[in-house]
């Protein structure tokens, strides 16, 4: 019954988890872009979270109101002013600039809100809990996660399927050149692919506040979380986000059971078999 | 041999010697920033090596570190090896678990490689921290009696420590610039201005890549078990620390200018002289540090040698064919 809490929890817990992949991976998708800072940033959005309720006390759901609109044009803005100087070209400049910024952020946020170790509560839903029989229980707040995850999948796929702009972001994606020569602005677009990316960060990060206890220099570990369930998951596929965050979350579920020094190594094994063992992920784009 | 060649030997003959000599001139305090020095400007070199040449943008250098310092601990405690002995053995053994850790990253690509290679460093980091014989998360200090078989007393042991860091660089930074001016060199300079174009004329770039990733690793064994004998105590946070062994040699290198010989050497110079007046400052000194290397980037992102060359062609360590004046 141990092990099987330990595996329900995980499987919830992969629901963050591919939060905080589709955001890494929306951006690689597009721009072939990756954010060493994307785990400060997710932090950051936390921390924001925390101000605005000590600020304001409003109910702290409530803040997903004015930071993921807040991420989203922050992003759109950081993409055409920086960001597009960085894009495209050679990977050194990216790959340093955001590592520089994870730097920045993490010691920023250290001398704004010291080294204390964090938490939002959400009042009474922290504690409430579901009964699904067999004597297991669900919490509310990781079952919430979960949906939202699944939610915010459903919606980027329904966006890049169906849309017109989703469309042009898939065309961008394959060949930017070819979208310029058309007549699609790259720019604009890069910049609506980083808002969309920025905003599921704005979001994980509101939810992992509530969810579990955060720091300044806890960003980089949830970069590396990320970018394990966007690996495991297979490169390019978001619904393999979900599938890579679930494996992740449950192989640290199961870790933790044997030994709570155990957990974080236990799924970082996991994603280095993966990728010794099927390194095109679970879930590999089906396409050439 | 042209005036120039000449008074460059003169120049690197002088600061050799003048470093060399160390022991007699520095007192404890400069020696022990002296040897920190030492050790970071071949760290600085070891990086500039992958990722401004081979395109090899590690993250997880500490991985290395870390292991060349649990590796002398283990071999001097449980082995016995003296330390003299102990530390080349360190790098040769770092070397050697680096080839199937090579083996998992190289199947990444890019800025996933990046990220790989930080994964690759946490899980180091968190198998040693279960690791109880090595005293676990609380780290374990080297035994006194092996320190005290090192030299006869403790000024002597500081002077030896300083002269094997002082060989280290040495070693390092002529041994790149050696083979900057070799074939490798070559292939590996094509590799830098364009990989393809590199494939295209015939350069093996993936055994170039994988070599040079696997005996980057070996030095920075040895470095790393330097580091921790002068240190004379390790636990996992210190050997695998992202901050110290990274990202630090990162910004000098990229502050100094990537992709040259004469860069990491600026920035190395420059960050420890900014460090003796900022150092006060604390986590604004990272925010200072970390603004300018990502304005550096955006701007000039061949460094402030860059900059230098731009105004006045200059060069410290020649490595590419004199132009001929018709």
């Amino acid at each position: 019954m141990e092990w099987l809490n330990a595996i329900l929890q995980g499987v919830l817990l992969g629901g963050l988890y591919a939060l905080f992949a589709a955001g890494l991976s929306l951006m690689f998708g597009v721009m072939r872009f990756v954010n060493l800072a994307h785990g400060d940033f997710i932090v950051a959005a936390a921390f924001a979270a925390l101000l605005l309720v000590d600020l304001t006390g409003m109910p702290p759901l409530a803040t997903l109101a004015v930071i993921v609109p807040a991420m989203a044009l922050a992003g759109y803005i950081g993409q055409r002013v920086m960001l597009n100087r960085l894009t495209g070209g050679d990977l050194l400049p990216s790959i340093l600039v955001t590592f520089g910024l994870s730097v920045i952020l993490q010691n920023l946020l250290l001398e704004g809100f010291s080294a204390d170790s964090r938490r939002l509560s959400a009042g009474w839903l922290d504690t409430a809990a579901v009964q699904i029989g067999g004597g297991l229980s669900v919490g509310a707040v990781p079952l919430l996660l979960f949906l939202t995850a699944i939610g915010v999948l459903g919606l980027l796929s329904w966006v890049f399927g169906r849309t017109g702009t989703g469309r042009l972001l898939r065309a961008t994606s394959d060949d930017p050149e070819i979208v310029g020569l058309m007549g699609a602005d790259k720019k604009h677009l890069y910049g609506i692919a980083m808002a969309m990316a920025a905003a599921v960060v704005g979001l994980a990060g509101v939810l992992l506040a509530i969810k579990t206890n955060f720091d300044p220099a806890s960003g980089p570990i949830r970069l590396l979380f990320a970018f394990e369930a966007v690996i495991i998951g297979g490169l390019g596929s978001l619904w393999g986000t979900l599938a890579g965050g679930i494996l992740l979350g449950v192989a640290q579920g199961v870790g933790a059971q044997i030994d709570p020094g155990l957990q974080i190594l236990a799924g970082h094994l996991v994603f280095l078999a993966i990728l010794i063992l099927k390194p095109q992920g679970l879930l590999p784009r089906q396409r050439s | 041999m042209s005036l120039i060649t000449l008074s460059r030997f003169a120049l690197a003959g002088f600061v050799i010697a003048a470093l060399t000599a160390g022991p007699l001139w520095a007192d404890r305090g400069t020696m022990r920033l002296l040897v920190e020095v030492f050790y970071y400007l071949a760290l600085a070199q070891l990086w500039n090596l992958l990722a401004g040449y081979s395109g090899l943008i590690s993250v997880g250098q500490q991985a290395f570190v870390g292991l060349g310092g649990y590796l002398i601990f283990s071999l001097a405690m449980f082995a016995g090896v003296p330390i003299l002995w102990g530390l080349p053995l360190a790098g040769l053994l770092t070397a050697l678990i680096a080839w199937p850790t090579a083996l998992v990253a190289f199947r990444l690509a890019g800025p996933y490689f990046a990220i790989g290679t930080w994964v690759i460093a946490e899980v180091f980091r968190l198998g040693f921290a279960q690791i109880s014989a090595l005293g676990g998360g609380s780290g374990i200090s080297l035994p006194a009696g092996m320190v005290k078989a090192m030299a006869s007393n403790r000024t002597a042991r500081e002077s030896l420590t300083y002269w094997i860091a002082l060989a280290i660089m040495l070693a390092v930074v002529i041994g790149i610039w050696l083979l900057m001016r070799s074939r490798i060199g070559l292939a590996l300079s094509a590799l830098r201005d364009n990989e393809e174009a590199a494939i295209s004329v015939g350069v093996r770039t993936r055994p170039l890549k994988f070599g040079l990733y696997v005996a980057t690793a070996g030095v920075t064994g040895l470095i790393g078990a330097l580091i921790f004998v002068q240190k004379l105590r390790i636990t996992p946070e210190a050997a695998f620390s992202v901050t110290d062994w990274t990202v630090l040699v990162i910004f000098m290198t990229v502050i100094g200018g990537i992709g040259t010989l004469e860069g990491p050497i600026l920035g190395c110079i420059l960050f420890f002289v900014l460090r003796e007046f900022l150092a006060d400052l604390g986590s604004w000194y990272m925010v200072i540090l970390g603004m300018v290397s990502v304005g550096i980037m955006l701007v000039e992102p061949r460094g402030l040698w860059g900059l230098l060359t731009r105004l006045r062609p200059v060069t410290l360590f020649p490595v590419v064919r004199k132009r001929k004046t018709s």
